[in-house]
């Protein structure tokens, strides 16, 4: 077993799993909002790139570029009509909400798609690999993690220098101060989420493209994502990559040892973390294991 | 002064309460085979939904991992009558005892955690359980396995229900296992709400409301969540172990779902109106409803449920039961503090429900 | 410029304010005084949307604003010091200042470097985290987060509070610059001394009410003690 090469499949996974939490970590980070139906958009993003691409011919990068305004969008409207109603200090509302939200989501789908698993094709991009001498590493794995590093960079760039950034970080303190500034939270909120969702539409498409998809696998990418966005550390955006690479290699080094422990060894991994530091890795201070 | 809860309408849902059992156990005798075991079906929903509401809904633990003890369970009551060849009945009760022992460092790993991280653990911890029992190959690993017939044939009671109702063994079986229903859900619900009345229930009252204060008046919180988490656990195990005792065939992904376990469940409490015994009677009733009238829709049915769930939740966060009660006023398991000084009562004041 | 009439408010079924009437000129200097829970700080959270009330009982420039929410009020040219100071901890000092003027449509003379001009303490710790400074310098960040709005009112909500009093008197000492800069200012004190020496009109608020209202000149100390303490032995 090469496990220079296991590692590097890991923290290339991890890029995946960074995609799928960087815009859960923006939302959680900004309004502590446990958005239960993560996973699902991520999967009905990839529906999404894939009836554009059948329908249209369209080249796949392409439309990712389309369907990210249309999925900004649909999550400013979301927070605006439905999760600013029901955020406050009590969690069980917006968790009861976006469960709801998730399995509605996943039977539209499953009507309209049917249960069948897809792919989006990636016209070979998805067998080439790149020979490095020590390593042989997959395009797409690759440009994933690529991918994933330049959104955890460019997302970190808006929080820290730019004056939305600083409303964000201002309103995820205090949400009533902010409004004395003339900032209205509920604004910067839907902001927030329709980020988000432009970062699961990139998500979705490498997700769509590494792997075969169906309507039933949201919940199990929302529990990576936020394994990677907890282990990380509320409020920290680069933290989260290092949450994301850490589950990408728990799974890959489980799974080398034996297939059927792939899963299981990301969620052990996970729930020793919580063991060890309950705030994460790289927490903002004042956050204490969720109180 | 005295302090009392009992309300005319409590005392009156005392007398339908025993009037509906009496009713409920002497039912086999005419109704039919499907009736008994939609009744079944009813009434352990209804047991894991007031055991969830008295763990989010009472002691603010929001918990989507209650799915681990159902499988555990079901999972020790299997391992039981196959590799021991205990009576099934017997097994049901080693099943809630074996969730109630696994539930001591799955409490431990999760009261680590609080509010939204404290699901989200839960969640993780149920799915190392499913993961892990499916290793488990003796009893089918993956793929799962079912109880054998001579076990199933001979559970204590099946002989006396086919000499009292005749009806083939199945049958038989179907009638046993929804008078044990009949008797847990029962004692859930007698237990959930004596547990209220109780100074113990006060105290989860205060802890809910205000930890730090419940705190200064010596109410260790932390005591009383570990009871409660426990309590529950063993509760849901035995459910757990007697839903899979009637359809005598288990399998990880079965015993550990989220949807059926933990979706349906919270749906149930959440539309029915948590934080109050009656909201989840009210919950698996409309729950019912809705899945016979829309059973033929296949994902229509969840998708409802899911947007119904949304509308109540950002309409009627108290759900169906807290619409009636802010109408009416009523409370048929009254758990109201009223302060009598002289022989009058005190206005209501709502922290002390 | 602006004024409350009736004014009620209440924290769900505790009832903090029965009926103020105040008001404030442009350029004007008010301070409110009251002991502890008269309900002062009540009156600015009421005027500045922390807590709604019916629209016509804060008008500000005729508008009734006693619903509108705090954004909609500080766009309006109205800026809080707010009780506590309450900076974002996420935030530098000069991060905590440029939030307070980014949302604002107000021209006037206050940026960054008048702002340091004002409190040159702060120019040195400009890229320190706010929670890493004392008291003192935190609310001049609180204050100088306020002014960067240009606004035609300030509100200062117990800026001496668990503060020595020599950097109280530094704080003190920038109330006649802002003066100069045109705005108004209400002061909400507990310390009479302070707030009579630069108000030019001053309420005082007992349990809820308007017990005393006049220039300072025109009080005697019998009266604002009768006022501030009820007349209790």
């Amino acid at each position: 077993m090469n496990w220079l090469d296991i590692l590097a499949q890991g923290i290339l996974l991890g890029g995946l799993y960074t995609l799928f939490a960087a815009g859960l970590s923006l939302v959680f980070g900004i309004m502590r909002l446990v958005n239960l139906a993560h996973g699902d958009f991520i999967v009905a993003g990839a529906f999404a790139i894939l009836v554009l691409v059948e329908s249209f011919a369209l080249n796949l990068f392409l439309a990712a570029i389309i369907a990210a305004p249309a999925m900004f969008a649909l999550g400013w409207v979301l927070q605006r009509v439905v999760f600013n109603r029901v955020l406050g200090k009590d969690i069980l509302p917006p968790l009861l909400v976006t469960f709801g939200l998730s399995v509605a989501i996943q039977n539209g789908m499953l009507e309209i798609f049917s249960a069948d698993s897809r792919r989006i094709s990636g016209g070979g991009v998805e067998s080439a690999s790149i020979d490095f001498g020590i390593v042989t590493l997959g395009w797409l794995p690759l440009l994933t993690f690529i991918s994933a590093v330049a959104a955890i960079y460019a997302l970190n760039i808006i929080f820290y220098r730019t004056a939305l950034g600083r409303a964000f970080r201002a309103t995820s303190d205090d949400s009533v101060t902010v409004g004395l500034m003339g900032i209205n939270p509920h604004g910067i909120f839907a902001i927030a989420t329709g980020l988000a969702m432009v970062v699961v539409t990139i998500a979705a498409l490498f997700l769509g493209m590494r792997a075969n998809f169906d309507p039933s696998i949201g919940p199990e990418r929302l529990l990576y994502a936020f394994e990677a966005v907890i282990i990380g550390g509320l409020g920290s955006i680069w933290g989260t990559l290092a949450g994301g690479i850490l589950i990408g290699v728990a799974q890959t080094f489980g799974a080398a040892l034996n297939p059927e422990w792939q899963i299981l060894a990301g969620h052990l991994v996970f729930l020793v973390v919580l063991m060890i530091r309950p705030s994460g890795l790289f927490p903002r201070a004042g956050d204490r294991g969720g109180r | 002064m005295r302090v009392a809860t009992r309300t005319p309408a409590g005392i009156a849902t005392g007398i339908i309460a025993l009037v509906l059992l009496l009713v409920g156990l002497a039912l086999p005798a005419f109704a039919s085979r499907s009736l008994i075991q939609d009744l079944f079906f009813i009434l352990t929903m209804l047991a894991l939904a007031q055991l969830w509401n008295l763990l989010a809904g009472y002691g603010g633990l929001v918990s989507v991992g209650q799915q681990a003890f159902v499988g555990i369970g079901a999972y020790f009551m299997f391992a039981c009558v196959i590799l021991f060849g205990m009576d099934p009945l017997l097994a049901l009760v080693v099943g809630g005892f074996g969730a109630l022992v696994l539930s001591i460092p799955m409490a431990f790993v999760a009261f680590r955690l609080h509010g939204a991280y404290f699901a989200i653990g839960t969640w993780v911890i149920a799915e190392v359980m499913r993961l892990v029992f499916a290793q488990w190959k003796v009893l089918g690993g993956g793929t799962g396995t079912s109880l054998p017939r001579e076990a199933t044939s001979k559970i204590m009671g099946v002989d006396l229900i086919r000499s009292l109702f005749g009806g083939s063994p199945a049958a038989a079986r179907d009638v046993l296992a929804y008078w044990v229903a009949l008797l847990l859900a029962a004692l859930v619900i007698g237990g959930i709400y004596a547990l209220l009345r109780s100074r113990l229930g006060l105290a989860l009252s205060a802890v809910r409301d205000n930890t730090e204060a419940a705190g200064s008046v010596g109410v260790d919180a932390r005591r009383i969540k570990w009871f409660v988490y426990l309590f529950v656990a063993f509760g849901t195990g035995i459910v757990g172990a007697l839903v899979f005792l009637q359809t005598a065939r288990i399998s990880p992904n079965a015993a550990f779902a989220v949807t059926d376990w933990t979706a349906y469940v919270v749906f149930i409490v959440v539309i029915g109106g948590i934080g109050a015994i009656e909201g989840p009677i009210l919950g698996v009733l409309v729950f019912f409803a809705l899945q016979n009238l829309l059973s033929n829709y296949g994902s229509w049915y969840l998708m409802t449920l899911g947007l119904i769930a949304i509308v109540v939740m950002l309409f009627s966060p108290k759900g169906l039961w807290g619409i009636v009660s802010e109408q009416t006023g009523i409370s048929f398991f009254p758990t109201r503090r009223k302060v009598f000084a002289r022989g009058v009562a005190s206005s209501d004041t709502s922290s002390l429900s | 410029m602006l004024q409350t009439q009736k004014l009620f408010a209440s924290y769900g079924q505790f009832k903090a304010l029965f009926g103020i009437d105040f008001s404030v000129a442009p350029g004007e200097t008010v301070a409110i005084i009251g002991a502890n829970g008269a309900g002062k700080s009540t009156l600015l959270r009421s005027v500045t949307g922390v807590i709604r009330n019916a629209p016509d009982m804060v008008v500000h420039k005729g508008d009734p604003i006693g619903a509108l929410s705090s954004h909609q009020i500080m766009r309006r040219g109205i800026a809080m010091v707010p009780e506590g100071r309450r900076l974002f901890p996420s935030l530098t000092v000069e991060e905590n200042l440029q939030i307070g003027g980014q949302a604002s449509t107000g021209i006037g003379s206050w940026g960054l470097e008048s702002v340091y001009d004002l409190f040159p303490v702060l120019k040195e710790k400009r890229k320190s985290p706010s929670t890493s400074l004392s008291g003192g310098q935190q609310q001049m960040v609180a204050v100088g987060r306020a002014l960067m709005s240009n606004p035609s009112l300030l509100l200062c909500d117990e800026i001496s509070l668990g503060l020595a009093p020599v950097v109280i008197n530094d704080i003190y000492a920038a109330i006649p610059k802002i003066k100069q800069s045109g705005a108004a200012i209400v002061v909400v004190e507990q310390d009479i001394t302070r707030a009579l020496a630069v108000a030019d009109r001053v309420y005082c608020l007992m349990e809820g009410r308007v017990t005393l209202t006049g220039r300072p000149s025109d009080m005697s100390r019998d009266a604002i003690h009768a006022a501030y303490f009820g007349n209790e032995t």
